[in-house]
């Protein structure tokens, strides 16, 4: 039994470790977003809280959390209370399978434990996958319970955008799938080692650079951003599905959006990117003498590159006007899923003739 | 252990699935098959049948509910009440499935034996092989026909629908 309470203390504690990063991630990034935006646009961004406007985010949690919560009249208040945990759960849990560092384990007391990831199951991504479709309820739901009309028509418009674009990430990751040969994104991450030619994004015999768009394109649609952020179009719904929020639901709306950001760039950086791999083979650290600290080099490199595909993110908002809805609509279904198919298709083509010349 | 999730599973299945035709508000009853579903994935999960555990939340949870969610919620204008008290029917429908279940409960604990042997020997394949990789292995070979065949009978579903849904909108611009 005390063997069995110390593996539940060490999951606990690396589930505690890594939703304490992610929320610091995410505090990082609503500051990060708004400096980034400031300065694309020749601003200055937050500048008054603390040194250089370093406490904002501190300030913004505050204000979230002190305002008062208002029900609307008419309001389905049981949806109206679950629909923002729906919504956070599914962006939280995925990262229960997001391989941090290197594979690597040691023990205590007999008891063998891997530091940076919580669980390798054997269906890693198929889990984020479907964790990530039920993140749409709590956004629908939000919507329908608000008795709104603003609210429902973002609940409904996120609704189909999610549906349609997360068949595209499904099918764009497959290529990834039949060229690593396992659903379990460490032994993708593992596959993926030494150098950056070998990082499927680039790895032959098939490198995967159109289902690395058609993902990037997919993702940014799945988590409702610029420019595809019509759930919640300021110009026409107000502010869409959380019109009717306030105060810590709407924080929760807002941490659920964000989290799903850090989600999907470390699923992209884990598919396509080596994961936790530095783009030249070993580690320098080794080379110096250290092998112990190796893994701080391979979690900088993750750190790296999750943080670059997240500035992506700041970027094409601060670039690209929103598209049209049956904009949105045609280019998910005639663009992206023919793309993502062909993908499939040379990907295992490419495979077989190559397994058949060995 | 096990028997005790299976319980628990099968039970949750029973309910929601009573509620789902039971509930007065559209919205409830998808949310309770929404429910149903998860309880269904956790039933396959305890067979080691992770693969189908993860389609099943994908596929169902993830895209069909939402669409019957998406319908509901543009019909829910006018509340109609016609086929909403349908308890008893339910009712007929989960009673007796509950109590099955509780007899089979109940009545492995005679044939624990079997039951558990069956179990032991079991795993041994499932948890060594890839589940996934089998699953996949027999789909294309095994199952080959009949899964092509499957492909095609959609196939034929999804363009019966498509020109069911044209020719309306053509007869109205016309």
């Amino acid at each position: 039994m005390t063997e069995f309470g110390l593996r539940l203390a060490i999951s606990l504690t690396q589930i505690a470790a890594v939703m304490g990063i992610v929320v610091i991630t995410v505090l990082i990034l609503t500051l990060a977003e708004r400096k980034v935006l400031g300065w694309m646009q020749d601003r200055m961004g937050p500048m008054e809280v603390g040194p250089y406007g370093i406490l904002q985010p501190f300030a913004d949690a505050i204000k979230l959390f002190f305002k008062e919560d208002i029900i609307p009249a008419g309001a389905n208040k049981f949806l109206f209370t679950v629909a923002p945990i729906l919504c956070l759960i599914p962006a939280f849990i995925g990262f229960a399978v997001i391989p941090w560092g290197p594979n690597q384990t040691f023990e205590i007391n007999g008891i063998t434990v891997r530091p940076f990831v919580i669980s390798d199951i054997n269906i890693g991504i198929l889990y984020i996958l479907a964790f990530a479709s039920l993140g749409a309820y709590g956004i629908i739901l939000g919507g329908w319970a608000s008795n709104s009309k603003y609210s429902l028509l973002g609940g409904l418009r996120s609704a189909a955008q999610i549906i349609s674009y997360e068949l595209n990430i499904g099918l764009s990751i497959v290529g990834v799938l039949i060229l690593s040969g396992s659903l379990s994104l460490v032994k993708i991450t593992d596959a993926q080692a030494g150098g950056f030619w070998n990082w499927y994004l680039f790895a032959l015999p098939a490198p995967q650079i159109f289902a690395f768009v058609v993902y990037v394109i997919s993702s940014v649609a799945e988590t409702n951003r610029v420019p595809f952020d019509l759930p919640e179009a300021e110009s026409e719904l107000v502010a869409g599905f959380f019109t009717e929020y306030s105060g810590l639901r709407f924080a929760f709306f807002f941490l659920a959006e964000y989290a799903n950001m850090v989600l999907v760039s470390c699923v992209a950086a884990a598919l396509f990117l080596g994961g936790w791999n530095a783009p030249y083979p070993g580690t320098i650290m080794t080379l110096i003498g250290l092998p112990s600290l190796a893994w701080v080099e391979n979690i900088m490199w993750f750190a790296v590159k999750t943080y670059s595909f997240l500035f992506l993110f700041f970027w094409l908002r601060a670039t690209l006007p929103r598209l049209r809805y049956d904009q949105l609509m045609r280019f998910g279904w005639k663009v992206m899923l023919p793309i993502a198919l062909g993908n499939i298709v040379v990907t295992s083509l490419a495979v077989f003739f190559y397994q058949q010349m060995k | 252990m096990s028997q005790l999730f299976f319980g628990y599973f099968a039970g949750m299945i029973a309910l929601t699935s009573m509620l789902v035709v039971a509930l007065r508000n559209p919205v409830y009853s998808a949310l309770s098959l929404l429910v149903m579903f998860f309880h269904v994935a956790g039933l396959f999960i305890t067979l080691h049948a992770e693969f189908l555990a993860a389609v099943q939340i994908i596929v169902y949870a993830g895209a069909i509910l939402v669409l019957y969610l998406f319908v509901v919620m543009i019909l829910n204008v006018k509340q109609d009440d016609r086929y909403h008290s349908q308890w008893r029917i339910a009712g007929f429908v989960c009673v007796p499935l509950l109590i099955e279940s509780i007899v089979l409960l109940s009545g492995g604990a005679g044939a624990t034996d079997p039951g558990s042997r069956s179990l032991q020997s079991e795993p041994h394949d499932a948890i060594t092989t890839d589940n996934t990789l089998a699953i996949g292995k027999i789909l294309f070979s095994t199952y080959l026909f009949p899964f092509e065949v499957a492909s095609l009978v959609l196939l034929v579903a999804m363009i019966g629908a498509i020109v069911l849904a044209k020719r309306d909108i053509g007869g109205n611009d016309t």
